[in-house]
């Protein structure tokens, strides 16, 4: 189970990197995408978007199911990645490189744990 | 195998029309199609053998055991393809005046009353094509009847988690949200749960009853009267029907509407995914706003009266699947009174005497008798032994035996559900039985074994993440 | 009594005891005991097969089959090669289920995979679902196809079928999205109106080829006014027609529906029908209902299998776009089997025939004063004037075993197909002449 140590992660298992003061850029963490499975289609919002805290922003889809992935924090979309909507393996392969949405003015920031405190909450979920 | 698309060889045709007995016309070529019509060309014995092959190449009721549940796959009678075959069934348009068509009309009308009997409904519309469109009509009846009543508060729909996905479904195509409540460990309604949900807001809930587990849901009247008391209205999912028709009228347990699987419960084939029909029965107090032309009988014949404002429109084109519902008449008349109730007492037991034996090694999420399905579940089996009820369903394959439904419902993990109809014969569920429990065995000896399953069937596994990542849905020519 | 049970009574008693019971009532004692039916229901008492046949031939009897029909107005009568009824009475085809085990089931995914095939090809298309219930819920569900956050009416041709046209207003009221009417014009859709009613709000527009009164629309004119506006384009098309028609792929509508009895299905009182759809590139994922792909095995075997199944109900459950479960599979293979047979020059002379005759009918009608009541090209449908009151005019054709035009408000619809002679319109002629004596 891979964790970045620069990152911060939520319950939902999603990653946030803080960009600058007010915009974050999130993803899916390595444990969610192993739960997940093979993803085959990602459906994004679009830029200029709003999205709230806790709540659902986007969806994954694997062969049988799908899954909401929820905004760690309420802002207004600033990028979507496009490349996800060809290749969502890639979210498989390689999930902290692939990052999903960019938040900017971001508010409601939900409380974010560290490496350590993610790598103890996975394992209490297991 | 090759696809037509392949097979096909320039210049190769069959001759079906005679010449043109008139002057050809052709019309200016702005209106006409400029793209070459790619479609195969073939001899009829191309054909013939193509879909011969194609037919070992598929698994009908006619070729072995079908326990899916949920599915109903009982033996589909041929005297029924007999009578649909009828050249005055077949021949007839549908818009022919209405004296020509006595027959049609009458059963359509028969069908109506005697389905108005076995659900203890006041009247019924053969028009939606199938369960999902069945649903959705009624729900569409409940928007109606709340809009009648100038309620503009009923927005929501109550929906059991443990419920078909073309429930929710069904209930936002109708314009309303869902409100999910959790069923208890037995997979039936909690009563204190749907107190709370209900309110001022609930238009309606929907219910299968028996449940998705095959359980009969006991509590019944008070469930449906805890929903009219708060002013909403209850459907009943006629797909667990038969466990009780004949014997439990969904009319009597509350049920404002119901949807019929006449491909289920009635016996007409499932066709390889359709053509169904989702026969919809409701009371009188929602008769007025169901889909138009209902069919009335007068001193003078049977007649199409298209005389209802409030009706909610149409759901289809012309009178639904005719076809479909004279194959289910059919089937009523054979069975009649007494084979209907006899049906269903067979099917409950066929299901628990297949569910004593399969209780040896599996476990069986049902405690006590079931109704005419019931719910094994492989979650032990795939933690410890990382086998699932995937591996159990194809390795069922190699032994001509359709596996049961799988993944569903959704409240048990590693779900297998189980229906094998009245029409199996005991040996055929001993037969069955000795091979599930084989497959059992021989996959908690050897689990590496069993994921390589199906093994004799024309494809192994196919790639599904494949299939979904770059889909691939035509042949290219 | 029709039987269909396997077990005899003492195997049954055999298997409660085995179970633990010692009575068939024992298996509902989970059920309130006062909603078991005391007396038995109120229909009649079963039947043997063979007095079944014999009641259920009596009621077939009661229709009138007419041997020759004028009549179309949403449902042909074509020839049906034999062999198509062969294939498709097929004891597997006929009872397998919906193909969830691809496994087990190659056989009904390939049949759906060559469907979907012959419908891109038909319609000019990029990928086709493997059929929804019929033409006019076809039509409903891609008026829901098109609706965005932004964009939710649905603008209708008032030349549509009025079948369709209710079935469009049903979904659309269940929905709470508008929908208008674009209104007719010398029987065929207003294209200036159109215009002028194309908004911001429009998210798409349903226009039929050929109209209901079988004339031929501008549809690639129709096509550019409603892209310029920003919605997207239904085309309802006649799939027999597209043999020869500009197809909805040339004239870039967005979406592509249609009734496809006319490809071997029986008129059957009205079903079962085929509801086709076939859309282009980015839209794909907005396909209702299911869809088969093509996909290999871990032996490298080519396999067919349902693919993009997270679109649908049975996942998405309240987030799906549409409730529909199953298609009409049985139907589907009817008209991949008649396309088969007919080829592409069966096709094309099928439709080619039905055009012809129904133009000598037309001509044949201008000649006793029956005329046209619109002007422009037709395919194989066209609406006269009637020199008598409809109604007498039909009853003295019943009587001579023609089922006539269909009566409207303001004239008749005539339908001529491959399988009307010469000689039956000639035969026609006359009788129409003898009511005005």
């Amino acid at each position: 189970m891979n964790i970045l140590r620069n990152l911060r992660y939520t319950k939902s298992h999603e990653w946030v990197e803080i960009l600058e003061d007010s915009k974050i850029r999130t993803g899916l963490t390595d444990f969610a995408q192993h739960a997940l499975g093979s993803l085959v289609f990602v459906n994004l919002p679009e830029e200029g978007d709003e999205v709230t805290a806790g709540e659902s922003y986007a969806d994954v889809e694997s062969v049988k199911a799908v899954s909401d992935v929820n905004a760690p924090a309420s802002g207004v979309v600033s990028a979507v990645n496009e490349e996800l909507l060809d290749a969502p393996e890639k979210l498989n392969e390689d999930p902290y490189g692939s990052w999903m949405i960019e938040i900017s003015e971001v508010s409601d920031l939900e409380e974010l744990m560290d490496a350590d405190e993610y790598e103890a909450f996975c394992r209490e979920e297991e | 195998m090759q696809l037509l698309f392949e097979k096909s060889v320039k210049g190769r045709k069959s001759s079906i029309l005679p010449p043109c007995d008139v002057e050809q016309v052709t019309l200016p070529g702005s209106c006409l199609r400029e793209q070459e019509l790619r479609l195969p060309e073939l001899s009829e014995n191309d054909v013939s053998r193509h879909y011969s092959a194609l037919e070992r190449r598929t698994h009908g009721v006619n070729n072995g055991f079908y326990p899916l549940g949920s599915c109903t796959m009982k033996y589909n009678p041929r005297i029924n393809e007999a009578a649909a075959s009828m050249p005055g069934y077949t021949e007839i348009h549908p818009l022919q005046p209405e004296h020509t068509v006595q027959g049609c009309l009458e059963v359509l009308y028969l069908a109506e009353k005697y389905l108005g009997e076995i659900t203890g409904m006041d009247a019924m519309t053969f028009q939606p094509a199938a369960g999902a469109h069945g649903e959705l009509t009624c729900i569409m009846l409940f928007k109606r009847y709340h809009e009648a009543r100038g309620d503009q508060n009923r927005t929501k729909i109550i929906v059991p988690d443990s419920a078909h996905g073309t429930n929710p479904a069904t209930a936002v195509m109708a314009g309303f949200k869902v409100v999910n409540i959790t069923s208890g460990a037995d997979g039936c309604l909690d009563l204190d749960k749907l107190r709370a949900a209900v309110g001022e807001d609930t238009a309606g809930l929907m219910l299968t009853n028996p449940n998705t587990l095959g359980i009969f849901e006991k509590d019944i009247l008070e469930i449906t009267k805890i929903v009219h008391d708060a002013g909403g209205l209850v459907f009943y999912d006629g797909a667990n029907l038969n466990a009780i028709m004949g014997v439990i009228r969904p009319g009597d347990m509350g049920f404002d509407c119901v949807h019929l699987n006449l491909h289920k419960t009635f016996s007409t084939p499932h066709g390889g995914g359709g053509p169904g029909s989702g026969a919809v029965g409701c009371k009188s107090f929602l008769a007025p706003y169901l889909p138009k032309p209902q069919i009335v009988k007068t001193a003078e014949g049977y007649i199409e009266n298209y005389n209802y404002p409030e009706s909610i429109g149409k759901v289809k084109a012309f009178n639904g699947n005719f076809l479909v519902t004279l194959k289910a008449l059919t089937y009523i008349v054979s069975l009649g009174r007494k084979g209907i109730p006899a049906s269903a007492a067979n099917a409950v037991l066929n299901a628990n005497y297949l569910m004593k034996r399969l209780s040896s090694c599996y476990q069986v999420v049902n405690t006590g008798i079931c109704m005419h399905e019931f719910v094994l579940t492989m979650e032990q089996e795939a933690k410890e032994k990382h086998v699932t009820a995937n591996d159990i369903a194809k390795a069922l394959l190699d032994n001509n035996i359709h596996p049961p439904t799988v993944y569903f419902p959704l409240i048990v993990p590693e779900a297998l559900m189980v229906e094998p109809t009245e029409t199996e014969s005991k040996e055929t569920l001993d037969e069955a039985a000795d091979v599930f429990i084989s497959i059992y065995n021989q996959a908690m000896e050897n689990p590496e074994g069993i994921h390589k399953k199906p093994e004799k069937t024309a494809v192994g596994r196919p790639d599904e993440v494949a299939a979904a990542r770059n889909p691939v849905l035509r042949y290219q020519i | 009594m029709g039987n269909y049970l396997s077990s005899t009574a003492k195997q049954r008693q055999g298997m409660l005891s085995e179970i633990g019971l010692t009575s068939m009532d024992e298996l509902y004692a989970g059920a309130p005991a006062h909603l078991l039916i005391k007396d038995s229901l109120e229909l009649p008492d079963g039947k043997p097969e063979m007095a079944v046949r014999e009641e259920m031939q009596k009621r077939a009897d009661m229709n009138k089959i007419f041997p020759v029909i004028f009549r179309g107005a949403g449902a042909y009568r074509h020839y049906i090669p034999a062999i198509v009824d062969t294939v498709v009475s097929k004891e597997t085809f006929l009872t397998s289920y919906t193909p969830y085990q691809a496994e087990i089931a190659q056989g009904i995914l390939q049949s759906i995979f060559e469907y979907q095939t012959m419908i891109c090809e038909l319609t000019g298309m990029d990928v086709s679902n493997a059929s929804v219930y019929d033409g006019a819920t076809a039509a409903a569900e891609a008026a829901a196809m098109c609706r965005d956050r932004k964009r939710g009416k649905t603008l209708v041709s008032a030349a549509a079928h009025p079948d369709v046209i209710e079935t469009i207003r049903t979904y659309c009221w269940a929905m709470d999205c508008e929908m208008e009417l674009v209104p007719v014009k010398n029987g065929k859709t207003d294209l200036f109106a159109l215009n002028e009613m194309l908004d911001d709000k429009t998210a798409g527009v349903y226009l039929a080829q050929p109209n209901y009164f079988g004339l031929i629309e501008d549809a690639k004119k129709a096509g550019e006014i409603i892209h310029q506006k920003g919605a997207k384009f239904i085309m309802g098309v006649n799939p027999l027609a597209m043999a020869v028609l500009k197809t909805p792929g040339e004239c870039r509508a967005d979406i592509a529906v249609g009734e496809g009895q006319p490809l071997g299905m029986h008129l059957g009182f009205g079903g079962p029908y085929l509801g086709f759809m076939a859309t282009v590139g980015d839209m794909t994922r907005k396909l209702p209902g299911r869809i088969v792909g093509e996909t290999k095995d871990a032996a490298g075997n080519r396999a067919y299998v349902l693919t993009l199944q997270a679109r649908e109900q049975h996942i998405r459950r309240e987030k799906a776009s549409s409730n529909i479960c199953s298609n009409q599979a049985l139907c589907a293979m009817t008209a991949a089997v008649y396309m088969a047979v007919m080829g592409p020059e069966g096709m094309q002379e099928a439709a080619g025939q039905s055009m012809s005759k129904a133009h000598y009918l037309a001509a044949r009608l201008t000649e006793i004063g029956y005329t046209r009541i619109h002007e422009g090209e037709f395919f194989h449908e066209f609406v006269t004037s009637s020199r008598v009151p409809a109604g007498r005019l039909m009853k003295h054709l019943e009587m001579n075993g023609i089922l006539g035009g269909l009566p409207l408000e303001d004239g008749i619809l005539w339908c001529a197909t491959e399988m009307n002679r010469k000689e039956d319109i000639d035969r026609l002629i006359e009788l129409i002449r003898e009511v005005e004596i």
